[in-house]
């Protein structure tokens, strides 16, 4: 403190910088305090996904050959198909392009997806159309006459 | 009494009343200055004051059908079909704002191509050009998050691709599908969100940017377009010359969307139902027709990499490209045309036609 001017001169620009800095970086928290509790409310919690490990669809009798039944696996979609010769097969019928839902067609003994006409055969094999993967199979056990679909063990 | 100001009071106790506090005479002084340029193009400028049109006849059915719509899975469907069936004139507003949306999209579309065909672009209007083509792609949310609103068939399935797409994209598309859902799959947590959109956080970020827009247009003025042959006819006035024909053309509109709604009332279609097939012959609204064929064309996988992913990608660097045209064309040859960006817009406007057409008539 020996010479009251310039000592004076480098208080004010320190504390000019002291502030700029300081009130920046409250800003910066400022924004972050509020955009970042708003940007995790945008974004759902998980949910617990109901995963039944095996769901009766019904009395074999009651499918028909060459026919096409939408029923529900846990919350998804499943489809099971039973073929011109008795034999059933099922997926999930959760288009793997961009998620429609499929149904089987008996005139072109495909199951088909009507959103952007991709095609699959009775195995599950994307043959045709932009979907890139297979559907995703389940097993299909008949017990007592009813029919049991259950999630494929991993 | 008011206190006598100047030696020029205005006529009119009304009038002089808003005068004195307001300074009124400034606003009108503005507006006998500002004019519309008259040459064989200035039709086209009639097609932005269309889509304003269209958008305030947007903001006041939607506000009627807020009145009665109720959201919900359970509620969603009914609620609209109360509003077509048993309130006086629910088919009406409901069948108008439907038209009205895709004329606006439409008015908006012929917009922006004579604004590029006209080059009205260029310099200083470069950011009047981008704030408009926000606005088209704002319009275009607004449609695709309206269109789930009534929770059919049809519309569910509409969100459950629209929405996949988004999840497509590598990094955020996890985020973004759970952003855009609100669950994992399309649910009455979506439809909660989609109004939100619909009604609130869209009509918001839509207003601003269309004051934006406006303002940029009243501020620097309409753009003449640089023609080879200068227009020797002096311009036209805006108040009440152009006004009035733009007054005329908006009620013209107004009757074709009457005609419409009263002669093709939009469908409400069957009740969403998240376990039955997608129904065959599903298609978008038909400025979604040309993204949709291309979802369709694309095969699962081009070298390797998804062929839905290279669609989405490809569609995004697109518009990016689109929106910062202003930057590629920049220096004006004198009272001419580029013949490349000309060659641009054609190919462009052709593309975006032929697919839309080849989505129209793909079964």
């Amino acid at each position: 403190m020996n010479d009251p001017t310039s000592s004076l001169e480098n208080d004010k620009i320190t504390r000019r910088h002291f502030l700029d800095a300081a009130i920046g970086l409250g800003g910066v928290a400022l924004v972050a305090s509020v955009a970042y509790p708003i940007a995790k409310y945008l974004v759902p919690p998980p949910q617990a996904e109901a995963s039944p490990a095996s769901v009766n669809v019904g009395k074999v009798d009651d499918f028909q050959p060459d026919t096409g039944t939408i029923f529900k696996m846990g919350n998804k979609p499943g489809i099971l198909v039973r073929s011109k010769d008795g034999e059933f097969h099922a997926f999930l019928a959760v288009c793997t392009h961009l998620g429609c839902t499929v149904q089987y067609r008996p005139d072109l003994g495909v199951i088909w997806c009507a959103c952007h006409s991709g095609r699959f055969d009775l195995n599950g094999i994307n043959i045709a159309g932009p979907p890139p993967r297979p559907l995703t199979p389940l097993d299909v056990n008949i017990r007592d006459g009813q029919v049991f679909v259950s999630r494929e063990e991993a | 009494m008011a206190e006598r100001t100047t030696s020029k009071a205005p006529p009119g106790g009304l009038k002089r009343w808003f005068e004195e506090r307001y300074g009124l005479s400034k606003v009108r002084e503005w507006a006998s200055h500002k004019t519309v340029p008259v040459h064989r193009g200035s039709v086209w400028y009639y097609f932005g004051g269309v889509s304003l049109f269209l958008f305030i006849v947007q903001v006041v059915t939607g506000v009627l059908l807020l009145l009665y719509y109720r959201v919900g899975v359970e509620s969603s469907y009914e609620s609209v079909r109360f509003i077509i069936t048993k309130v006086p004139f629910g088919w009406l507003i409901r069948s108008i704002h439907s038209w009205g949306a895709n004329l606006m999209i439409l008015a908006a579309m012929i917009h922006m191509f004579s604004v590029f065909f006209e080059r009205a672009y260029v310099k200083p209007r470069e950011l009047t050009w981008v704030s408009g083509f926000l606005l088209l792609l704002l319009a275009m949310g607004f449609g695709f998050s309206g269109y789930l609103l009534p929770w059919n068939k049809l519309s569910y399935f509409a969100t459950k691709v629209g929405t996949d797409i988004a999840g497509v994209l590598p990094w955020a598309g996890g985020f973004l599908l759970r952003f855009l859902r609100g669950s994992e799959d399309v649910t009455g947590a979506t439809l909660s969100r989609f109004f939100g959109f619909h009604a609130a956080i869209l009509p918001a970020i839509f207003t601003v940017i269309l004051t934006v827009h406006l303002l940029f247009v009243q501020v620097q003025g309409m753009s003449q377009p640089h023609l080879k042959k200068p227009s020797t006819k002096p311009p036209m006035p805006f108040f009440p010359n152009f006004v009035l024909r733009d007054l005329l053309l908006w009620l013209m509109v107004l009757n074709l969307l009457a005609l419409l709604a009263v002669f093709f009332p939009w469908e409400l279609g069957d009740k969403a139902d998240p376990f039955a097939s997608a129904p065959a012959g599903i298609k978008p609204e038909w400025y979604f027709l040309g993204a949709f064929a291309v979802l369709r064309l694309l095969p699962a996988h081009i070298l390797g990499i998804a062929g839905d992913l290279l669609g989405v990608i490809g569609i995004g660097l697109g518009l990016v490209f689109w929106a910062l045209f202003p930057w590629w064309d920049r220096h004006a040859p004198e009272g001419g045309r580029k013949a490349w960006a000309v060659a641009i817009g054609v190919i462009v406007l052709l593309s975006f036609s032929l697919l839309t057409y080849w989505g129209w008539r793909a079964s």
